[in-house]
């Protein structure tokens, strides 16, 4: 079934001839191919490059190519190294040894200000925007001394509407959409004209429809001749978008291959090392009382880029599980901390647990009547980093289960005997991988820890599961493994909520969908009626049976917060 | 009359000119993102840097100057502790003003009592005599001309040039910043030294033309108040020109009060700039809104790139 060339590069065997034999031979010659490397020179060519951090290698004699007029991708896993040779491509890191080659010539990218000049752009997922700023400001940011600053304004809205990603270039990015901040992020890397665009991640914080936009532009870059470095572990939208695909594993390439001849199957299984488990479906069991209950909830939004939320109602049945789907920043965050307690309000009958109303009690008395919650930073919300897994278990479920944890009634002392053997029956039971008796939560992978934090609430046999995006950032046999998890405690008869930005894992764990929309929760959908477009629909803010509406505009005009007074 | 309006508010603008300053230099170190809590040390290092400059060449500029430099040295310490090696900012700005002031209290014991040297004011003639704001704006002394033109001249930098508007980005979100390769920590040594220098230049006004002599602690607090007028000016140059103004008039008002012989026991109205600064600081807090939108998201963050 795997019939392309599998079988890992040898380290030691690997020459520059088998490099060449690498080369893309074009199937089919791209439109428009005017650009240097038209004539079989590609783009841009890694040679064995190697980069370590401490005893990690996270590039280990890692190679590929890019032809011009190609959407190459690169696939792996969290870990695999993906980020780090993107890194080195971008400039921000430097490899330890191999060169890295630019339409035939060997360059030295030193800094992501040099990459942009080579003609590099590249389109980051996290951490590249500035909230309090106008776009026109942050476009600017990215741009070389010798643009005209009072040009970029217009340009970008120009450019913006050519590509059909409308933009206001004086709109604050702390006020617009996921969606519209990615816009943002690629009208500023195509204001620099490249030649190859990285692309990390582009779709997970997408909706369906917004993403099937992204594929349009992408279809017209490459049609341009630009060459386009497509980052993902969306398997589909790979198969359907590449022209080929570099898949790399424990930081060494593993195989190449065209993704439109092989299977999600197959290149999950090239990725993953070995077969990857689809949790299993189970029979639909008895659906028993109400375990959770929210009527007309309202919080209002905390802080400016917060989302109020407005309205609120869902029933959550023992035996189910209930999927939240909607796009990152649609105020999930505040629903997950309205339902657990960390925000109360005065309405106590708004929020039931187990027939109780509970809306204006703390986070330890919602545990206490039975429900148990996984937020969604692992690090900081769930564990604390720098205490280990004993001390964590222990932080959690001290108010809830003082009997167990505590003795000497008010003065409260530590069993550490008993936490300790809590810690390890829990580990043992999620399969948690970890160094020593007892670590700091820090020192687990996010897949380990996040299963750390989910056998810590299942261990309490909880009635109610609220679970915020499970599986974020987590390997994927751990993803399945969680999912598995929740499937079985709903199974036996327990009720779990789950938030996630991830469709498919909704779709593969959910009884019922739900969508939340700027604050706002959608009827629930049963799963046999439920497609992707119609969540698509919803999670893009219409009613359903009602057509996508027209692009907004945002209208801030002048009012840009930068402006002098 | 004429005249006791005139002299108000003449000794308004003193009072308010050195926090005018000071503030000015903070606001810029935090819309870098770095949270300075030593401006008082530095404050005080400047103004016995200032004294003891003027004295030694009995040249009033060379101790400014002086000041400026020791102001922007002292806060390159703190620099080097909060960025290179990325101490915890409150407590290395802390420990920095208690520093500032046990070595200027060392430096500055054979001063006490000594005369210092007056930096003189710029006249000009004729305007001068304009009635009520004529020795305003054409007869003050020389820092005063420098603290106006640091309000324009910092509100252009930060909102009209490029440089300034990187400033801002990394106070926003430093991750982002260096990811598009601008480097974060140059430009927070930068802003750090510049409001060191500030920071210095307003204590040398302490001692060059508010109070021509060296008291030991003679900042008094001064520092404290122009970090509160930072957060009360919500990070804007005009509101900060504003707010320092307020605070001044409040501390010279208190002292007014005292001549006129209210029936008000001294030591109350004399906590009355820092009574003004706690009812100011809580009625900024109220409006979370404006707050967050101006704060620099990188606020006393520190920074360590990641891999």
């Amino acid at each position: 079934m795997l019939d392309f060339c599998l079988q890992p590069f040898s380290n030691a065997g690997m020459v520059s001839e088998e490099a060449d034999n690498n080369k893309k031979q074009p199937e089919e010659p791209a439109p428009g191919q005017t650009m240097a490397g038209s004539d079989g020179v590609p783009m841009l060519e890694v040679r064995q490059i190697v980069k370590s951090f401490g005893p990690l290698k996270a590039n280990d004699n890692v190679s590929l190519s890019v032809g011009s007029g190609e959407i190459h991708s690169l696939l792996g896993e969290n870990g695999a190294g993906k980020s780090t040779l993107v890194k080195m491509l971008y400039g921000s890191l430097q490899p330890d040894t191999g060169e890295i080659l630019w339409q035939g010539k060997p360059v030295n990218i030193t800094s992501p200000s040099m990459a942009r000049q080579t003609g590099i752009g590249m389109v980051f997922q996290h951490f590249s925007l500035f909230d309090s700023l106008s776009v026109a400001d942050n476009i600017l940011l990215s741009l070389e001394e010798s643009f005209a600053t009072s040009d970029v304004a217009d340009k970008a809205r120009q450019l913006s509407i050519d590509y059909g990603l409308p933009l206001n270039p004086h709109s604050i990015v702390g006020d617009l959409s996921v969606g519209e901040r990615q816009r943002v992020e690629i009208v500023r890397c195509l204001l620099q004209n490249p030649d190859l665009i990285i692309l990390d991640e582009p779709t997970s914080v997408l909706t369906p429809q917004e993403a099937e936009n992204l594929f349009e532009t992408l279809e017209r870059l490459r049609s341009e001749g630009r060459s386009i470095l497509y980052i993902s572990h969306r398997l589909e939208e790979v198969k359907r978008m590449c022209d080929r695909a570099t898949i790399l594993r424990h930081g060494k390439v593993v195989g190449e291959c065209d993704p439109a001849q092989e299977t999600a199957e197959s290149l999950a299984s090239l990725m993953v090392g070995t077969n990857v488990n689809k949790a299993n479906r189970r029979a639909a069991g008895e659906i028993g009382d109400p375990l959770l209950e929210i009527t007309g909830a309202n919080l209002p939004a905390g802080s400016p880029f917060a989302i109020a939320l407005k309205n609120v109602n869902l029933t959550v049945r023992g035996g189910e599980v209930v999927g939240i789907a909607g796009v990152a920043g649609n105020g999930q965050s505040e629903f997950f901390r309205l339902v657990s307690g960390e925000d109360v309000i005065a309405n106590a009958d708004a929020i039931n647990i187990r027939g109780t109303a509970c809306g204006s009690s703390g986070i330890n008395e919602r545990r206490s009547l039975g429900a148990a919650f996984v937020p969604e930073e692992r690090l900081g919300h769930g564990a604390i980093p720098d205490l280990s897994l004993s001390e964590n278990l222990l932080l959690s479920r001290h108010g809830s289960d003082s009997a167990a944890f505590l003795r000497m009634g008010k003065l409260g002392l530590i069993r550490t005997e008993i936490t300790l053997d809590a810690t390890a029956r829990i580990c043992e039971k999620m399969d948690v991988r970890k160094t020593g008796e007892d670590p700091d939560a820090s020192s687990l992978s996010g897949g380990n820890l996040q299963k750390f934090i989910m056998g810590r609430e299942l261990d309490r046999q909880p009635s109610l599961l609220i679970v915020n995006q499970p599986t974020w950032g987590v390997d994927a046999g751990a993803a399945a493994r969680i999912r598995q998890a929740m499937m079985d405690l709903a199974q036996s008869g327990c009720a779990v909520l789950v938030i996630s930005q991830d469709l498919d894992e909704i779709f593969e764990i959910s009884d019922r969908i739900t969508v939340m929309h700027d604050g706002e929760l959608s009827e629930p959908i049963p799963i046999e009626d439920a497609t992707y477009e119609k969540i698509g629909l919803l999670m893009g803010g219409a009613n359903p049976g009602h057509v996508l509406p027209e692009v907004e505009e945002h209208h801030h005009d002048d009012t840009t917060s930068g402006g002098a007074e | 009359m004429m005249d006791m309006w005139q002299n108000i508010i003449l000794t308004i603008a003193t009072a308010a000119t050195p926090l005018l300053i000071a503030a000015l230099g903070e606001l810029v170190v935090e819309r870098s993102g770095v949270l300075n809590l030593g401006v008082e040390g530095m404050m005080i290092m400047g103004a016995v840097t200032g004294f003891a400059v003027a004295l030694a060449t009995g040249n009033p500029w060379l101790g400014m100057i002086g000041a400026i430099i020791i102001g922007s040295l002292f806060s390159l310490l703190f620099g080097f502790l909060v960025l290179s090696i990325a101490t915890n900012q409150v407590a290395t700005g802390l420990s920095l003003t208690l520093l500032g002031i046990g070595l200027s209290g060392m430096i500055g014991e054979e001063f006490v009592g000594e005369p210092g040297v007056k930096l003189s004011n710029i006249e000009i003639p004729g305007l001068v005599d304009i009635p009520l704001v004529g020795r305003l704006l054409f007869g003050q002394d020389p820092i005063f001309y420098i603290s106006i033109a640091l309000v324009f001249g910092v509100m252009w930098f930060l909102f009209k040039t490029r440089t300034g508007l990187t400033l801002r980005s990394v106070g926003d979100n430093h991750d982002s910043a260096h990811a598009l390769g601008i480097p974060v920590l140059r430009y927070r040594y930068f802003a750090v030294m510049f409001g060191g220098a500030c920071a210095g230049l307003a204590g040398a006004h302490l001692t060059l033309v508010y109070t021509p002599q060296w008291i030991e602690n003679m900042t008094s607090g001064r520092g404290w108040i122009a970090l509160a007028l930072v957060v009360f000016a919500s990070w804007r140059p005009l509101r900060l020109l504003a707010g320092a103004y307020l605070f001044g008039a409040v501390s010279i008002g208190q002292l007014h009060a005292q001549a006129l012989g209210l029936g008000i026991p001294s030591q109350f109205l004399s906590s009355l700039p820092y009574l003004a600064t706690i009812v100011v600081l809580v009625i900024i807090s109220t409006n979370r809104r404006l707050t967050l939108m101006n704060t620099p998201a990188c606020l006393g963050k520190p920074f360590v790139p990641a891999r």
